[in-house]
Parts: C-alpha cells; sequence; structure tokens
C-alpha cells in the first residue's frame, strides 16, 4: 500500500521504526536515510546490513535501535541476504506458509518490504558481486546504498566509491600527493545496465525526491537500486550540524544530481525502453568549489599547486551533468 | 553464572552485567511482547525490551543542548525530519521537544530551523533551559 505523504507535516506523523540511543556519530547522514527510507512505508519491512557504520552502531550486542525484522549479515552479501528472504517470502506465500501475524497484514493489503542497506566500501566494492547475482537473478528487493564516498567504519580507506582529490587514510594528502587519484565510479549506471526495473539517486537533504523515488521502487517488481548522497561528518571532516548544508551543496552544484533510470523488459526480459529523468534542477547550479570548501577532506585542494584538481573536477561535473541532459532530452 | 536475556525485565539489571555475564545469543528482541503492526503504535506506547537502545541514552555525549522555544515555532517540521536521532518529538503534526535520553548535539536541527529568530537554539549543557529561554535572542534584520 502507498503510504500518502503529501507535505512534511504529513510525514512527520510517522511513527519511527529505528531508535534513538545508537552509537552513530552526532549528525550522522546515514541515520537520517534509513529513518526516511523506513518512513516511506506504513508496510512491514524487512532489513539486511552489511557491516558498516550502520550495522556496527544499530546492533551493539546486547542491544538493537531496529523495530523491523532485522538482519546482522557480513561485508559482502548484504544483498544476497535480501534476496533470500524475498526468494523465501514469495515460497512461503504460495504454499499458504507465512506466518499468521503476517498472512494477516498481507490479507490488509500490507505486503512486506525487503530493504538492503550497504556503505559505499560494501556496495561498489566488496559487496559487488553478490549484488551483481541478485539483480541479474532478478529478486524482488530494494538495495540502498549508503554512500559516503569512503570505509568509514574502519578509520576511512578510501573505497572505489572516493572522488579525485579527497583525502583518505590510505591517499592522504601531503607534499607529494593531493590524495585520491582516481575519479568515482558510476555506480547508478552500473546498475542502471543490470536491466533493474528502477535505480535512482537520492540524497536526504531532498527528503520528498528520496521518499517519492522510495515509493515507487516498493512499488515495482525486481530488484531496485538506490545510491543515497551520504555526508559522513568524520571523514569528510565537516561540523555535525552541517550535514544537511554539505548535502545541498553536493545536490546544488551537481556534483551529486538527483535522477532516475526506469527500464522496461518484455517478457523474455528483452529492455525495450530506457528512460532518464532527472528529478532536481538546480535553480542556480553552484561552483564546485563551494562544495568542496564545505568539507576539510578537500582542503588541500585550495593549495595553488593542486588548484588543477579543481578545475578537473569541476571539468568532470559539467561533463556529466551535461551527458544526464541529453540523455533525459533523448528518453534513453 | 551467565544471565539469559529473555529472564532480564529491567535494562539497569543489563547495563550492570559483564560481557561475560550474559549467554551470548544470536536474536535480541526490541519488545517484551509481540507487537501485532509496529507502525502503528507511538513509541510512549511501544513495549520495549531492555535491549532496545530506545531504553539506553546517549545524552551525556552532549556539551551544549537544542532548547526548544514554543512562541516562536511555526510547526514546519523540518527539524523533525532532519533529526538524525529520532530526538525531535513531533504530535499531530506539532512539534512538541527535544527527547534529551537521545539527542547528541549534533545541532543540525537548529541549523535547518527557519524561524527568525530560531525556535532551537544550542546551549551549554547545564544551562537551565528557562534561563536559556529568557535570553532568547531578538529578531535578526536581513542584511
Ligand atoms: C570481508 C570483510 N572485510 C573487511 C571487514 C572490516 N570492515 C568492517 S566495516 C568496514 C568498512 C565499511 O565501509 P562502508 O561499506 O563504506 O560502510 P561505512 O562504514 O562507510 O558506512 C570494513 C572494512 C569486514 N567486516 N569483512
Ligand atoms: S563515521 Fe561517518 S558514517 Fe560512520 S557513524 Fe560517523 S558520521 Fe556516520
Ligand atoms: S541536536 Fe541533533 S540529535 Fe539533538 S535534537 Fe537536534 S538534530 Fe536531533
Ligand atoms: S524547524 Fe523550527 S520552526 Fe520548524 S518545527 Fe522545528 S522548531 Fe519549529
Ligand atoms: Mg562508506
Amino acid at each position: 500500500m502507498v503510504k500518502k505523504i503529501k507535505n512534511l507535516k504529513e510525514f512527520s506523523l510517522s511513527n519511527d521504526r529505528f531508535e534513538g540511543a545508537n552509537l552513530m556519530c552526532p549528525g550522522c547522514a546515514h541515520n537520517i536515510i534509513v529513518r526516511e527510507v523506513l518512513n516511506a512505508t506504513d508496510d512491514p519491512v524487512i532489513v539486511a546490513t552489511a557491516t558498516g557504520c550502520l550495522e556496527v552502531c544499530t546492533a551493539v550486542y546486547p542491544k538493537t535501535s531496529w523495530d523491523v525484522s532485522w538482519i546482522h549479515i557480513g561485508f559482502e552479501n548484504a544483498a544476497v541476504a535480501a534476496a533470500t528472504v524475498s526468494a523465501a517470502y514469495e515460497v512461503a506465500k504460495r504454499k499458504g506458509k507465512l506466518p499468521p501475524a503476517t498472512q494477516k497484514l498481507v490479507e490488509e493489503g500490507k505486503e512486506p518490504k525487503i530493504v538492503a542497506f550497504g556503505g559505499d566500501g560494501g556496495t561498489y566494492d566488496i559487496g559487488f558481486q553478490s549484488l551483481s547475482g541478485a539483480f541479474e537473478r532478478g529478486h524482488n528487493f530494494m538495495y540502498v546504498c549508503l554512500d559516503n564516498e569512503v570505509y568509514a567504519n574502519t578509520g576511512g580507506q578510501r573505497s572505489s566509491s572516493t572522488p579525485i582529490g579527497a583525502s583518505t587514510s590510505t591517499s592522504p594528502a601531503g607534499s607529494v600527493s593531493y590524495g585520491e587519484k582516481m575519479m568515482k565510479k558510476s555506480m547508478v549506471e552500473i546498475m542502471a545496465d543490470h536491466g533493474a526495473p528502477y535505480v535512482a539517486q537520492v540524497s536526504p537533504s531532498k527528503w520528498k525526491d528520496l521518499v517519492k523515488k522510495v515509493q515507487k521502487g516498493f512499488e515495482v517488481y525486481g530488484p531496485v537500486y538506490i545510491n543515497a548522497q551520504s555526508a559522513c561528518t568524520t571523514e569528510w571532516k565537516h561540523a555535525p550540524e552541517d550535514t544537511i548544508e554539505v548535502s545541498d551543496l553536493g545536490v546544488d552544484s551537481c556534483v551529486w544530481p538527483l535522477y532516475e533510470i526506469i527500464n522496461e523488459r518484455d517478457e523474455h526480459g528483452i529492455i525495450y525502453s530506457t528512460k532518464l529523468n532527472i528529478t532536481y534542477r538546480p535553480k542556480k547550479k553552484i561552483p564546485v568549489e563551494e562544495y568542496l570548501a564545505a568539507q576539510p577532506r578537500f582542503r588541500h585542494l585550495f593549495k595553488p599547486e593542486n588548484r588543477h584538481i579543481i578545475d578537473l573536477w569541476q571539468k568532470a561535473v559539467d561533463a556529466r551533468w551535461e551527458y544526464l541532459q541529453r540523455r533525459e532530452e533523448a528518453g534513453v | 553464572m551467565a544471565k539469559d536475556l529473555k529472564e532480564i525485565k529491567d535494562v539497569n539489571e543489563i547495563k550492570d552485567l559483564g560481557w561475560d555475564e550474559l549467554i551470548p545469543g544470536a536474536a535480541l528482541f526490541s519488545f517484551t511482547e509481540p507487537v501485532e503492526d509496529v507502525v502503528e503504535v507511538p513509541m510512549e506506547e511501544r513495549p520495549y525490551a531492555p535491549t532496545n537502545s530506545h531504553e539506553w541514552q546517549v545524552g551525556d555525549w552532549r556539551v551544549e543542548k537544542p532548547v526548544y522555544n514554543r512562541d516562536l515555532c511555526i510547526d514546519c517540521q523540518f527539524c523533525w525530519v532532519f533529526c538524525p536521532d529520532m530526538s525531535i518529538l513531533s504530535r499531530d503534526k506539532k512539534m512538541i521537544g527535544v527527547i534529551y535520553e537521545h539527542c547528541k548535539g549534533c545541532g543540525i536541527c537548529v541549523e535547518v530551523c527557519p524561524t527568525n529568530p530560531k525556535s532551537l537554539l544550542m546551549f551549554p549543557e547545564h544551562t537551565d533551559n528557562a534561563q536559556a529561554l529568557a535570553m532568547w535572542p531578538k529578531k535578526e534584520e536581513k542584511k
């Protein structure tokens, strides 16, 4: 059942199923994303979480911060855990073997939603094979990547999501290096190319856009991938109160464009239509420099010898924004 | 003798136990009894188990706390949606206050509050709330 959320006041009627006094850092965007995703529906939710900050800090034995069914799984297999739950659920439903409480909710139209949360390390890198496999097999679940562009939980090592120029503990900036050397991997397109029916990029600061996309994802049948920008006060090194502002700067500079890709397949699995929609267009596209300046992980880029990396950033962001607009226009 | 989690009814009993005094288990319970549809039950009415972090507190992480001024608030709910720690209490579309047991003092709610002056402001942790309200700043002129 799609929950009616016309505006923020109506959204605030939600009863959170994610609890306080978890051990995430003050100001952590992971938490804001999890709240927005869970509150996007009133249906039962089953969550699998990959190892990373979210898992470690919301289930410190003997405590749990989850009021939904929740599975603590490895670093590399959140997608496969969720896919397995999804397959088991479908069999139990077909055979009439759902637990009575679940059966009752399903009869009321409250079909359980199965969600996996993983960090960028657990998604772009280490969990990629299980994620790719689950998407190829077409299980009915949603995968949400909490993308803070670093392995935060183990002290901030670079991942294939870390953008160029970021100083991390394994790509430290200093007298001989400007930090990370590689460009960020295009995970959204990679997941869309699996033929998934719905793939989207979101930011917690644009809560309505996020909630709408999650609701769309819950409505389609098949694997759904949501890439969520997740400002990390500890590794991006901004003040905790600036989490929403930094997120907004990312969106308004088009560093973090908000868009969705919808694939339609026929009964043989052949994709006959792919559509890309940009869901948020900044009124004024701000220079990338402003986004970088708000995060001390990029501080060194403002030294004269590293300025060329900022120019490169702007070029890369402009090219990508151009590419997304061209795809949208062409309807592909 | 190690204790079984299921037999513990009071959160303070767990807090006093060492890690080796609990029988290790794979499942943690959120509630002391089955809740049919948790999304329909507001926080105040949930039968939280001592193993639910809701029963614990992180308020002592703070050095500054947000203080809420009802007189200025327009109930926009920005603070509610962006609080990472479920610490803004809103009921019937109205903002009611801060849950100090769970608030980590990040200051996001203050940053996103749109009123002038703000309806939420950070004060040193030891400040008395009534005192904080008495020294609330006046409206700031637009620069
Ligand atoms: C197979 C495996 N390798 C390494 C680890 C150690 N480890 C735990 S969490 C973590 C980092 C998680 O990074 P990410 O997925 O980006 O999540 P974040 O903490 O940033 O949210 C690592 C390397 C592990 N648990 N399992
Ligand atoms: S290290 Fe970053 S991602 Fe992890 S809890 Fe802290 S702010 Fe959140
Ligand atoms: S200071 Fe942070 S944790 Fe506390 S109520 Fe405000 S937003 Fe929530
Ligand atoms: S953000 Fe400010 S004005 Fe809006 S509900 Fe919260 S306290 Fe009230
Ligand atoms: Mg990460």
